[in-house]
């Protein structure tokens, strides 16, 4: 498929469609609504289904039948709407169903705003709903890399029968950037689904998918399943960006998704001004890539976290870097956005302070 | 020799863990059976609700799906929707579908799943230990009613068949009971008509079985009966609150009369 411009969030739509999705389940909230009028248009043409639910608990409750069945399914939402979501979500954990969920973040708490944050990391990352589960969560920082980031999300649940979260925020959303799609290589070896998804039982035994075990044996053997799925994301799914980290950066800047991006504007005009400052960049929020960015705060030796929140993926920035280097925090929220020239004003305040 | 009577081939041979005199059994036997009889036990997906009847799936021989509380419909629309070619069907208490789960259940009637709820409605929370249910009775005593259910407070129980029989999609409404041998025939034919209706298309079918519960409402099985039939009877009307050839109805089961009902003006 040709270079197209598209907006961020019918890019993800039809990054959907482009992975071989064909099941969407929504309802709508500001600033994703896009993404269910693009596929109420889009999902006819390809033979798929949108159905537009009565809430988003039922939204994320179809999406967990549907799953079931073995086949590939998602939603989007915002903040509130994820909050809803998050009964599903423990529950396709508990179940090991494979399920892709997109979450545009908007300013909270509560009905907050409908301009861009990333208020929810704590939210995705820590589990946002009840037990002993974690999900794959992916953070883009442009619209090409939601389209790459939602593609594969799809491949990933399928590899571990879990549910994936793509968070973008409002501003990954609602811009317009050209897009390819380039659907990541198909999963192989792969149980049958006729081990576990409910699709008839024709000569087999019955499949039953539940995250129900009285026996307390048995509920715990269902989280070591788990644990043992989130060991292997730990080896094998943690990504990352640095940028100009080479050689000596006076500071290093963490931030992910969009104000990723505006740290890179601050850090490219210090450079022409003649400071170097790095940045590291996580791309899975979940697994949190703690090693590399322990190395990088070691060598670097200051380290600087930069969120549109007042301070979520900084505990996690702390917890890789160590006690030994206190991490420094600047954020906005509620939908104020740092400007390039504010980050860098923190960037130079910091080196005064340190100096 | 050859076998007069067996259990039905679509369910297992584990003993049920419901109380005596509970009719879950008795209910659950009727799908069973009506899944054999249809031959759709192969291409049955069947969603569990939360509640005594959680653990269903341990009685059937067919695939299950364990619903959060109340979200039954939704996962059915979602499995329903993504294989059509499959049979779908919820079995709920009343807890489940007529508290939490009223969203799910009176969108999913509403935009038409082609899916079959049994609804078990006993007035009462059972499997928690004995709470108000929204259809427990006027003056019930429950766990969280001590004085008994006060309507001044806490409103008269809810009449689900004839909520749902107000929206124009759904084809098959139907009010059942089965604490006597022939309102357990016409129960069984009712549950077969639901699946046979989805068989052929037709846009959602809903099975309401009245039933009881000696253990929490305190009293022997026989007396539960009794209290079904006096108590529960003339609050909630057995009868066809829709059907697709309405009023040419299956035998024994009465059209509800039509004041009971709010008519769509367009269909008559």
């Amino acid at each position: 498929m040709a270079r197209k411009l598209m907006k961020g969030n019918e890019a993800i739509g039809e990054a959907a469609i482009q992975a071989g999705c064909r099941l969407y389940f929504a309802y709508p909230i500001t600033p994703q609504s896009e993404v269910a009028e693009y596929l109420s248009r889009r999902m006819p043409d390809v033979g798929g289904t949108f159905l537009q639910a009565e809430s988003e608990l039922g939204a994320s409750n179809m999406v967990f039948g549907a799953a079931a069945t073995g086949e590939m399914v998602f939603t989007t939402s915002s903040s509130p709407g994820i909050s809803l979501m998050a009964e599903a979500m423990s529950y396709i954990a508990g179940a090991q169903l494979p399920a892709v969920f997109v979450n545009i973040v908007r300013g909270g708490p509560g009905l907050g705003g409908i301009l861009p944050a990333q208020s929810d990391y704590l939210q995705a990352t820590k589990g946002a709903g009840h037990g002993d589960y974690r999900m794959l969560v992916f953070s883009p920082a442009t619209v090409q890399e939601a389209v790459d980031l939602t593609m594969m999300a799809f491949r990933k649940a399928e590899l571990y029968r879990a549910p994936v979260l793509v968070m973008g925020d409002g501003m990954i959303g609602q811009m317009m950037e050209p897009v390819e799609f380039e659907s990541p290589k198909l999963n192989t070896g792969l149980p049958s689904k006729q081990t576990w998804a409910t699709c008839g039982a024709v000569g087999r035994p019955r499949n039953i998918v539940r995250s129900l075990f009285l026996d307390p044996e048995r509920l715990e053997q269902n989280c070591f399943e788990l644990q043992a799925k989130y060991a292997r994301w730990a080896a094998d799914e943690v990504r990352y960006e640095t940028y100009n980290c080479e050689g000596a950066p006076r500071l290093l800047v963490t931030a992910h998704g969009s104000m990723a991006r505006i740290c890179k504007t601050a850090i490219d005009e210090l450079r022409a001004e003649g400071t170097q400052i790095g940045l590291f960049r996580p791309i899975s929020l979940y697994p949190f890539p703690t090693a590399p960015l322990a190395a990088l705060g070691d060598r670097i030796g200051r380290v600087l976290c930069v969120e549109m929140s007042l301070g979520q993926m900084v505990e996690d920035v702390q917890a890789a870097v160590g006690r030994r280097l206190p991490v420094k925090f600047f954020g906005r929220t509620g939908g104020m956005v740092p400007s390039p020239d504010e980050v860098k004003h923190q960037i130079l305040k910091q080196l005064e302070a340190d100096a | 020799m050859s076998t007069l009577f067996a259990p039905p081939r679509s369910m297992t041979e584990n003993i049920t863990h419901y109380c005596p005199g509970c009719t879950h059994g008795i209910i659950h036997r009727m799908v069973g059976e009506t899944l054999d009889e249809l031959g759709i036990a192969s291409r049955a997906i069947g969603i569990a609700p939360v509640g005594c009847s959680v653990l269903i799936y341990n009685y059937f021989n067919v695939d299950f799906q364990e619903a959060p509380h109340g979200r039954a419909p939704a996962l059915a629309t979602g499995a329903k929707r993504a294989r059509p070619d499959m049979v779908v069907f919820t079995y709920q208490g009343d807890g489940d579908l007529a508290s939490i789960g009223t969203n799910e259940i009176i969108h999913a009637a509403n935009r038409g799943e082609k899916i079959t709820t049994v609804f078990v409605n006993n007035a009462i929370y059972g499997m928690t230990g004995g709470q108000m249910a929204p259809t427990s009775m006027p003056g019930q005593v429950t766990t969280t009613s001590p004085a008994g259910r006060d309507p001044a407070k806490v409103g008269f129980p809810m009449r689900i068949c004839e909520l749902l029989s107000t929206l124009r999609t759904p084809a098959y409404v139907v009010r059942t009971a089965v604490h006597t041998p022939q309102l357990m025939v016409q129960t069984k034919r009712a549950i077969r008509r639901a699946f046979e209706l989805q068989l052929e298309d037709r846009c959602f079918t809903f099975v309401e079985v009245l039933s009881t519960c000696p253990t929490n409402w305190g009293m022997t099985p026989v007396k539960s009966l009794q209290w079904l039939q006096e108590q529960m009877m003339p609050y909630y009307p057995l009868g066809v609150f829709k059907d697709p050839d309405l009023p040419a109805t299956q035998a024994g089961l009465v059209p509800v009369p039509r004041k009971r009902q709010v008519q769509d003006e367009e269909e008559g």
